[in-house]
């Protein structure tokens, strides 16, 4: 059943673009060892268990959830930063998953990624020009030091850094500039596609506009294609083409921003959206919200039925009893998982 | 309704070896019995300093309160001795911070430290004040609260051990509840929770609050007046409904420009305020927000940067509250210039 969903899933995308990545059955499980001296898997943390999706060329894709819900650990196993342990995700036709050695650094240069906190993602000790031009002296890229150097202070240029600092260390620029260090870390290879992990959590409000409308502009003028992760879910509104929401290791719907946050299908997704305040207390004054009981459940020892039967304010028996049903297309291009939908 | 609460001028700053720091530059504002406060600001706009200020939590060394009254029910909280501040702090006015995991001793149980200040302030015995804090805890929702008493704060998730927090800062039935960022560490799922309960529990101990947040969509929700900080002053404050829907200071309007809405798709590119937070170290001469404003540059105003704006009502502001802000320009002007 859910195979043929899936492959559904790639036609329909298929016809609208050009697919980039085509991630399925992806799991990454993290073994709990225990022992002193003779470790022994006791169990595994599903971080990831088992989700499948596709990426178009030239779109930003949002991936939202709750913290622990796996969303970061789904786009470094698509990086394979974590090598997965289970399903195929395919990059630009060929598959990463087996792959390894130069074959893969290869890759990683169509590929990048913005980490959340530019305090811990940039070494300390190296100014912002040996930051930047270090995937330039990995691929080999710009044997000659002054073309490198130029090439550095266009990309800096580029982020809205003056070239001028190209000596400065991370400690002497504010969090909105250390995450344009970030951004002009990624572009240096040209990469078609990348994972940007909260690339705003850590920033002040009047400076997460800036770098959102900076990774804008990138997008248009380079054709970026974005894994956009993120739990502020005001703004993947804003910056994301299509949607996908995580719940304990799995999508439960998936679909366009607008088709999801205006007829939410999933009652994860209803009680997610509705939990979030809009500053306007007009609106807050007539908002019905949806107030789910309880907490996540531990990704190590998940559910029997649905994942989300803990706190699922519609639940029935069969929530219980079947495991959580596969993703499948209740409206145009819009995908839930949920007993009560299907 | 009487005023509880009343700041005036308040001034703290922190004599680091980096030089000073002007953490708070002239604050003031009342707090009337049972109203919700929000104080919106980014980091380093002295929300938090400037209640820490009146909880008399400011380190010292470095930090010292240069100037400024905080009158509490007819009292200088700032002039008080520190004994005389343990009688207050937890029992009339009690703090919610925003960490709950280092906020919380990690090496005593819940019960513990719920029952200190019952012990402290209320004069109760042990097997009384567990039996309190079991209500307490049993009150914001924790099941099983009686056997969770002998739990330490690593067996409770994030969300459970906020309510701790909350049960704790109730415990006195304080007359003033501070709530420095008591969400930001939480989900939304776990935030709605939490502003539900502590909506709830207002009403009913018919608490005053101060609500310390950086999130406008939190304090939308819950306050009945906002002040806008920033660089250590207050840019804007007036009731809920007028700074959301008639701002007035360049600065309010620029935050909310910049944030993306839940309720409306994303076609239009976000307003960005240029910039980024003035650096602290430097006494501000004008108004703090000069260097980012862009309304400054329309009108050409030079007294912006070195004057200070007085904290004014707004001209033909229409609510009860008094709509006040801090700006030479008015940007209804600004902007019909620029038209």
């Amino acid at each position: 059943m859910s195979s043929q969903v899936m492959e559904h899933t790639t036609r329909k995308s298929q016809a609208d673009g050009d697919i980039i990545l085509e991630v399925k059955g992806l799991k990454k499980h993290f073994p709990i060892s225990s022992g002193i001296v003779f470790q022994r898997q006791v169990g595994a943390v599903r971080a990831v268990d088992g989700i499948s999706f596709d990426v178009v060329r030239g779109e930003t894709l949002g991936l939202v959830g709750e913290s622990g819900c796996g969303k970061s650990t789904t786009g470094r196993t698509i990086l394979q930063l974590y090598r997965p342990t289970e399903g195929s995700v395919k990059f630009e036709g060929q598959e990463l998953s087996t792959m390894a050695g130069n074959d893969l650094r290869q890759m990683r240069r169509r590929m990048q990624i913005i980490f959340q906190d530019p305090f811990a993602s940039l070494n300390p000790r190296m100014t912002v020009g040996s930051i930047v031009s270090e995937p330039l002296q990995i691929h080999n890229i710009y044997s000659n030091k002054k073309e490198r150097q130029q090439y550095v202070e266009q990309l800096m240029e580029k982020v809205g850094l003056n070239p001028y600092f190209i000596n400065r260390y991370p400690h002497e620029f504010s969090g909105g500039q250390r995450q344009r260090i970030g951004i002009a870390r990624a572009l240096a290879l040209e990469p078609s596609f990348i994972v940007a992990d909260e690339p705003i959590s850590a920033l002040d409000v009047s400076i997460q506009a800036q770098v959102v409308n900076l990774m804008e502009e990138l997008q248009d003028e380079l054709n970026l294609t974005y894994l956009f992760i993120a739990h502020d879910l005001s703004m993947v509104r804003h910056i994301c083409d299509r949607v996908a929401v995580m719940y304990l290791g799995k999508i439960v719907e998936l679909g366009p921003v607008d088709a999801v946050y205006d007829n939410p299908q999933h009652p994860y997704t209803q009680a997610l959206l509705s939990a979030v305040p809009v500053p306007d207390p007009g609106v807050e004054e007539s908002r019905q919200r949806i107030i789910i009981s309880g907490d996540l459940p531990s990704p190590a020892n998940p559910p029997t039925g649905c994942n989300f039967n803990t706190r699922c304010p519609v639940a029935f028996d069969l929530c219980y009893q079947e495991p959580d049903p596969p993703l499948v297309e209740v409206l145009p291009n819009h995908f839930v998982s949920c007993h009560r939908v299907t | 309704m009487s005023v509880l609460l009343e700041v005036k001028d308040l001034v703290v700053r922190f004599y680091t070896q980096e030089g000073t720091v002007f953490a708070v530059n002239g604050v003031s504002f009342d707090l009337e019995e049972g109203e919700t406060l929000g104080i919106v600001g980014e980091s380093g706009s002295g929300k938090s300093v400037s209640s820490l200020a009146l909880m008399g939590l400011i380190p010292s060394p470095p930090g010292k309160v240069e100037s400024g009254t905080v009158i509490f029910e007819g009292r200088d909280l700032l002039q008080l001795k520190p004994d005389q501040m343990r009688l207050i702090r937890g029992k009339e006015i009690a703090m919610i911070f925003q960490d709950p995991m280092t906020s919380l001793n990690p090496v005593l149980t819940i019960g513990t430290q719920i029952t200190e200040s019952l012990k402290l302030h209320e004069g109760m015995n042990t097997s009384q004040s567990r039996k309190r804090a079991a209500d307490l805890l049993d009150m914001v929702g924790i099941p099983d609260a009686y056997r969770r008493l002998d739990d330490y704060p690593h067996q409770f998730s994030g969300g459970m051990r906020q309510r701790v927090m909350i049960a704790m800062g109730l415990s006195c039935n304080p007359k003033l509840l501070i709530a420095d960022e008591p969400t930001t560490a939480l989900d939304v799922t776990i935030q709605a929770q939490i502003i539900e309960l502590v909506k709830q529990l207002k009403d009913e101990f018919n608490m005053a609050m101060i609500w310390i947040t950086h999130d406008l969509g939190v304090v939308a929700g819950i306050a009945d007046r906002i002040q806008v900080m920033y660089g250590g002053r207050i840019m804007e404050s007036g009731s809920s409904h007028e700074v959301f829907g008639d701002s007035r200071h360049p600065y309010t309007v620029g935050l909310l420009g910049s944030l993306p809405r839940l309720d409306s798709s994303g076609e239009e590119k976000l307003t960005q305020i240029e910039g980024s937070p003035p650096d602290m170290r430097n006494e501000p001469e004008g108004c703090p927000f000069a260097p980012r404003c862009d309304t400054r540059e329309l009108l050409q105003l030079d007294k912006c940067w070195d004057q200070r704006p007085p904290l004014e009502i707004v001209p033909d502001s229409s609510g009860i509250v008094q709509h006040v802000m801090s700006c030479w320009a008015d940007i209804r002007e600004g902007v019909a210039e620029h038209v």
